[in-house]
């Protein structure tokens, strides 16, 4: 029984690892292709937002509906964990 | 039983020295989260640090001083308030920025460049770094402080 | 060849994913998301990386040639979601642990 899981385990980690390897040796480090839209952000970003930091300005004006989502998602956390404790509690 | 959980002086003495440090940096990293590196999700991080802080070192006592629906209120006002920016330009498009080149508050009109960094300029977004700022600061404090009341509670059964 | 950022996040990621695989510890689980999680978000700074290139910030840059703004906004992201997620888990481990009285997967009564 141990044993067999350990085969299986093993098999998925190297299958995974081989995948991961394979994936990551197709682009070297360092020079990005596509990059029109960050060439944008970076030329027009300043003027547009009036941001130094053009993350922040990524992440508050152009893609402001994902930090929406983000935000969201943290407050579900915390709620999730305050819902958990107060049933612990309660038992 | 120990009932009363007390860290050692080390602990009490650093956690001193550390509260006004960590929270004018945090409040730093959050006001100037449009000029360096940072803003709302680090600042508020780095404040709910204190909060970690202040737990390890004093205890129940200290998570007694903490009033749980405070932070619960003050994560609600600070996801509304950026919601309620965000549909504050609905007239061009849903988080349209309002209030930049405006040449009031925040919108300082700057050209394409390097310079030093002024304070007053980014429209609505230094404002939404407040904004998610508080969020953040009270969510994590909340998730800390509720797990820390639970373990707690549960060694003195 | 490989770059040396690729292999750190494949480091990472493979032993997040070992660990996952064969600790039965649910909190060495928990720790094992969060390395995974790390990995990915190196993964995605490096695929940004432009050579040679700074942070996308103009106060008081040092020069024009910068790297991509968009992968480290979603990095962002990214970090504040596996921070809830790894919070929500550790609270449901916390409540497991009230329950059951043990933190072992093996162990009968988690297992059925």
């Amino acid at each position: 029984m141990m044993k067999e899981k350990n085969i299986k385990g093993v098999t998925l980690c190297v299958l995974f690892v081989f995948l991961l390897v394979m994936g990551f040796c197709l682009r070297p480090a360092g020079e990005p292709v596509n990059t029109e839209m960050d060439d944008y952000f970076i030329t027009y970003g300043q003027v547009q937002t009036g941001s130094n930091n053009i993350v922040t300005s990524v992440v508050f004006d152009y893609r402001g509906m994902d930090t929406l989502g983000e935000a969201s998602v943290l407050f579900a956390a915390a709620s999730g964990v305050f819902l958990v404790f107060r049933g612990e509690r309660n038992e | 039983m120990n009932n009363e959980y007390r860290a050692s002086v080390v602990v009490r003495t650093v956690a001193y020295i550390l509260a006004a440090p960590l929270i004018v940096f945090g409040l730093y990293v959050i006001l100037h989260g449009h000029l360096t590196p940072g803003g709302g999700f680090a600042g508020g991080a780095i404040m709910a640090t204190f909060i970690a802080l202040f737990l390890v070192s004093f205890g129940r006592k200290g998570a007694g001083s903490l009033h749980r629906n405070l932070f619960s209120v003050l994560e609600s006002l600070g996801l509304t308030v950026f919601v309620v920016l965000a549909f504050l330009g609905i007239s061009n498009t849903f988080f349209y920025n309002f209030m930049v080149n405006s040449g009031h508050l925040f919108g300082r009109v700057i050209s394409f460049g390097v310079n030093p960094g002024y304070l007053d300029t980014g429209g609505v977004i230094p404002l939404m770094n407040i904004a998610v700022g508080l969020e953040v600061f009270s969510a994590i404090s909340l998730i800390v402080l509720e797990m820390f009341t639970y373990s707690r509670e549960d060694k003195n059964d | 060849m490989i770059s040396i950022q690729f292999l750190a996040a494949i480091i990472l990621i493979s032993l997040g994913l070992s660990v996952a695989v064969f600790k039965k510890n649910l909190i060495k689980i928990v720790m094992a998301v969060h390395v995974i999680g790390s990995g990915v978000n190196l993964f995605l700074v490096s695929l940004g990386y432009r050579a040679g290139g700074i942070a996308p910030i103009f106060t008081d840059a040092s020069k024009l040639q910068m790297v991509l703004p968009t992968t480290q906004a979603l990095t962002l992201t990214s970090i504040v979601i596996d921070f809830a997620v790894v919070a929500l888990m550790l609270s449901f481990v916390i409540s497991i642990y009230g329950h059951y009285g043990t933190l072992d997967t093996q162990k009968r009564r988690l297992k059925e």
